[in-house]
């Protein structure tokens, strides 16, 4: 077994430097050791001003994305013994503008997720008294994949589309627009295809399928954009060739 | 410290990575992916060609032994190769994708992802051979 | 310094504080609300739980028998009115996530379904495949999107609670991206801040569970009500602490020792029968689970790896399926960190910090002794749990103790005038503190880390499963001197721009002071109730001890330990009996 790993790690100090530069840290390897527990090492023991984000260490909160080795990954999820012998490139996630070291800005999308009314809409409420709205488990299914992002923005980080195009409102957001449409309960999937029809919606992505590939948590939101793509054409064409009243 | 470089206290100061005109090149899935839109330049020009035929059609048969001739050419024959190759490497992609934008759902299940792919290119060949039967026997 | 001003201010995002914020926005739509949190909402920890929130729904089920497993799970230190409230309360809420859309899982007839968990007498537990609490978040987080009132203050750090003419007026926080620090004045403040696992340093909680909102209470001269009863998990993951939910028991799993053997039925638990009984064996409650792990490792039937001792969890026989389909999440964890398949392999085990049943002292509407100030979720102790938390109902906790909490602190809101100028002075104190003694501080000998492993070592010795006065006694004094170190602390980042080394050394100031509460409470109560055991006092003494204790921060910094009756109504303290 290897003693010892390289890692290195870009660092920002926009207090110091105007430019990204590199720092080289060697981190004991451990076979169970996670990226993230590197990073920490490197926090508790050799450079306390190191910043990243991270909480749960389980895959589920969606804090600790970077990319290592140039494809964006949870770092809680990525273990050394994968990236050996090293040394082993950790960087912050692409398109997002970096706030220090590890650390991007994402309000970007807590501004888009907003924008496609992440929430059941109902054209009557059913009171509480009346219990739940049924639904079958095939139902369930129907939706249930695209529920499961945890926000981790890998998908953007993968999407030259939003490199190129920011305004693009990418991946999770439309995925999670889906996840609403397929919901039996929702009824407010007209509403958002409105807003995903518009200039920065579904029609600027060309189909890269990078989100889905590095999404860790299946999620597939190429999919749902294709999904969304083929509603969005069928509703085009019933407005242009049916009569108000038969759409 | 570089002259712009300053810093005010409290205030961000992000740093913004341009994308580089080359980003595709960065990996083999993105460098398909262009490869894949660039696919559109053929279809045009299949569909070009085709108008181009109709016209010679209309203008009567010497226009229309012109066109052939015309099509003939080594440099026509090569195009139509080249076109050839990124229209099938167009459809192959296509209908690979085909089952992200429709889940076809029986009883329920979700229809399996290769039986829909599957289905495509059994379309496609039903209809490739029935083109290739009526193009044949009209010789 | 910018001033925010609001009237009612959830500190906390995660399920309670954004139950709560939700609450006001719905009953007091002229209030301004809003939520600060230190990591974006959805990343809080309500995110990890994982096995499913109580709530009485199916026909042959009663709302009286979820409180008796209730209170006899918490060994009678439950306050019996707030369960009552608590049972009633909590079919509505779990059938308001519904409506707002969160994916339970169903019956094939389209009702929800529910599954059994440890100490529940009857199923009720409501659940998201083993993604519960994810579900749960996303859920709420995605619907407060919906109301434009409420305002978000998302990687803000609280480091003080503002209190002038004794009622609590709002907090000073840092904002992470610019380490601006800032006044948010407000007439009521919840807080919703979650537990303290990080205390100790086995255990299945996020990174960001540091106790903050407890300490901030303490600060603030609310107490800190049962802080000695901290809930082992009886399954984590060796290395990592992650959780291995007890659905994976409900669904039919078995612990077993280095044998092979079914040790749980050496401990008054029943009879080991080869589907799961309800109230029996591994569906026994965590205290007692975990305690018998203790005594099968004392009499060497355990198994011994790299990360200590462990027993197994088989699940091999539920076969591949139902894993699949009802404990995903358990088979992606252990594939992914511990490199087995539970379909063909046993999971290793053992005991894992997991969940604080104390908090800040509150009445049975979330309020806490400190007008104005409110606390709801992990971070309070209404209390529910008493000396032992029973699965699957801090999820459902967090739902109606939010709402309630939102609902009582908007109406004492509404009825207040706008904070005065002193608090605002008190901030400018708060920000000079921040710089002088973190920011900007040079010089100093320790190491965060050291004294976080000194800390953690500690705990682990004195305030573990089993414990005795006189390790106790140690450990307050050793605490005592990490406290004094913690002034001498050698800090090397001094920049504005999200300094995490910065939030570091205030969340282990949190946990020094949570630490001290949690010791100095477990070496005063000489008696074993639920998950305090001691063994130098192995009886449960109601004459003295059926009450709550309440630490309150001294003159001297040090906790002082006093104690409040438990409330009884209906069911006068018995013992607690499973397996039979
Ligand atoms: C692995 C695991 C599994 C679990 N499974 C279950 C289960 O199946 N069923 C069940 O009922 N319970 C379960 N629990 C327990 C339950 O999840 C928690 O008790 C509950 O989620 C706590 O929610 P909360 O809202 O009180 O706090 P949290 O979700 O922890 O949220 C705390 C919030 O406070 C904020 N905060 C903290 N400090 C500060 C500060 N200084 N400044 C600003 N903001 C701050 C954080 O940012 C966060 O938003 C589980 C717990 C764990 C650890
Ligand atoms: S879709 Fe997948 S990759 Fe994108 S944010 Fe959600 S979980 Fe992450
Ligand atoms: S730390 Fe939560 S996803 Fe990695």
């Amino acid at each position: 077994m290897q003693p010892a790993v390289t890692l290195r790690v870009t660092r920002y100090r926009p207090e110091q430097e105007s430019e990204p530069t590199l720092a080289t840290y060697e981190v004991p390897y451990r076979k169970d050791w996670v990226v993230l527990d590197a990073l920490n090492y490197i926090k508790d023991t050799l450079d306390g001003s190191l910043s990243f984000r991270w909480s749960c260490r389980m895959g589920v909160c969606g804090s600790c994305g970077m990319k290592v080795n140039g494809s964006p990954k949870l770092t809680c999820a990525s273990f050394l013994s994968d990236s050996l012998p090293g040394p082993i490139r950790v960087e912050p996630l692409d398109y997002f503008p970096v706030v220090r070291d590890l650390v991007v800005d994402m309000s970007d999308f807590m501004r888009k997720l907003k924008k496609v009314k992440p929430w059941i809409i109902r054209h009557d409420e059913r009171p509480l008294a009346e219990g739940e709205y049924l639904q079958t488990p095939d139902q369930l299914d129907a939706y249930k994949q695209f529920s499961m992002c945890i926000n981790c923005m890998l998908c953007y980080s993968a999407c030259p589309i939003y490199g190129l195009e920011p305004s693009f409102i990418g991946p999770a957001a439309i995925a999670l627009a889906q996840r609403y449409n397929m919901d039996s309960r929702d009824e407010g999937a007209p509403e958002r295809l409105e807003i995903l029809s518009e200039h920065d919606g579904i029609w600027q992505c060309t189909f890269v399928g990078e989100c889905t590939k590095v999404c860790p948590k299946h999620v597939d939101p190429a999919g749902a954009i294709q999904q969304y793509k083929l509603t969005g054409a069928i509703h085009w064409l019933k407005s242009l060739l049916l009569p108000r009243g038969a759409r | 410290m570089s002259a712009e470089a300053h810093y005010t206290p409290y205030h961000p100061r992000w740093y913004r990575r341009r994308v580089s005109v080359w980003w595709w090149l960065q990996n083999r899935a993105y460098a398909g992916f262009v490869l894949r839109e660039l696919t559109s330049v053929f279809v045009a020009f299949f569909a070009g060609v085709t108008l181009w035929q109709l016209r010679t059609l209309a203008q009567g048969p010497d226009a229309y032994a012109r066109f052939l001739a015309c099509l003939g050419t080594p440099l026509f024959v090569a195009l139509h190769a080249v076109a050839f190759l990124f229209v099938l490497f167009h459809s192959i992609t296509w209908f690979n994708l085909a089952p992200k934008a429709v889940v076809v759902r029986l009883s329920g299940k979700r229809v399996p992802d290769w039986v829909v792919v599957g289905l495509n290119y059994a379309a496609w060949l039903v209809l490739s051979g029935a083109v290739a039967l009526i193009v044949l026997r009209g010789r | 310094m910018d001033r925010f001003a609001c009237d009612v201010l959830v500190v906390g995002g995660g399920g309670a504080g954004l139950r709560a914020v939700i609450a006001v926005a719905e009953t007091h739509p002229k209030l301004r609300v809003a939520v600060i949190s230190k990591v974006y909402p959805m990343r809080s920890h309500t995110v990890s739980a994982e096995g499913g929130a109580a709530a009485v729904i199916k026909a042959g089920d009663s709302l009286d028998a979820h409180a008796y497993d209730t209170i006899s799970g918490g060994d009678w230190l439950s306050d019996q009115d707030a369960v009552e409230a608590f049972v009633r309360e909590a079919p509505e809420e779990m059938l308001r996530l519904e409506h707002w859309g969160c994916p339970w899982s169903r019956e094939p007839d389209g009702h929800i379904a529910v599954r059994p968990f440890g100490g529940m007498k009857i199923e009720r537990t409501w659940f998201a495949a083993d993604k519960t609490g994810f579900h749960m978040l996303h859920t709420l987080f995605q619907t407060t999107l919906k109301y434009d009132a409420i305002e978000r203050y998302d990687e803000w750090f609280v480091t003080k609670l503002l209190v002038d003419a004794g009622r609590c007026q709002g907090v000073v926080a840092t904002e992470l991206a610019t380490g601006k620090i800032q006044v948010i004045t407000a007439k009521a403040v919840i807080l919703c801040t979650g537990g303290c696992g990080k205390v100790f340093p086995f255990t299945t909680n996020a990174n960001i569970k540091n106790g903050d909102g407890m300490a901030l209470a303490y600060r603030a001269g609310a107490p800190l009500k049962d802080m000695e009863f901290v809930q082992y998990h009886p399954t984590g993951l060796p290395f990592t602490g992650i959780l291995i939910t007890e659905a994976a028991r409900a669904e039919g799993g078995w612990l077993l020792n280095k044998d092979g053997y079914r040790f749980l039925q050496d401990y008054d638990l029943g009879k080991p029968e080869p589907k799961p009984v309800l109230r029996s064996m591994e569906l026994g409650p965590r205290d007692r689970l975990s305690q018998a792990f203790v005594k099968e490792q004392e009499k060497g039937r355990t198994l011994e790896g790299p990360y200590g001792h462990y027993v197994h969890l088989d699940l091999r026989h539920l076969g591949a399926r139902v894993i699949d389909t009802k404990l995903p999440f358990v088979r992606e964890l252990c594939l992914k960190y511990q490199n087995i398949d539970p379909v063909k392999e046993m999971i290793p085990v053992r005991p894992v910090v997991h969940y604080m049943m104390g908090g800040v002292s509150t009445d049975i509407h979330g309020a806490t002794p400190l007008p104005g100030l409110y606390a709801a979720g992990e971070a309070a102790c209404v209390s529910i749990n008493g000396a032992n938390r029973l699965g699957s109902n801090s999820l459902t906790e967090c739902l109606v103790f939010g709402a309630r909490a939102g609902e009582a602190a908007a109406a004492f809101a509404a009825a207040q005038r706008e904070p005065g100028p002193s608090v605002l002075a008190q901030a400018d104190d708060e920000g000079r503190r921040l710089e002088e003694k973190f920011r900007r501080k040079t010089g100093g000998h320790e190491r965060i880390a050291t004294l976080r492993a000194e800390m953690h070592e500690t705990m682990e010795e004195s305030a573990g499963i089993y414990r005795t006065g006189a390790t106790l006694e140690k450990a307050a004094e050793k605490l005592q001197s990490l406290q004094e170190r913690f002034g001498d602390l050698a800090l090397a980042d001094h920049s504005y721009t999200f300094n995490t080394e910065l939030t570091a050394a205030l969340e282990l100031s949190y946990m020094l002071d949570v630490a001290e509460a949690i010791v100095h409470s477990a070496l005063r109560r000489r008696e074993s109730r639920g998950s305090h055991q001691r063994t130098d006092f192995p009886a449960r003494d109601d004459a003295e001890f059926l009450a709550h204790s309440l630490a309150y921060r001294g003159a001297d910094g040090r906790p002082r330990v006093e104690y409040l009756p438990v409330t009884i109504t209906r069911w006068p303290p018995g013992k607690r009996v499973y397996g039979r």
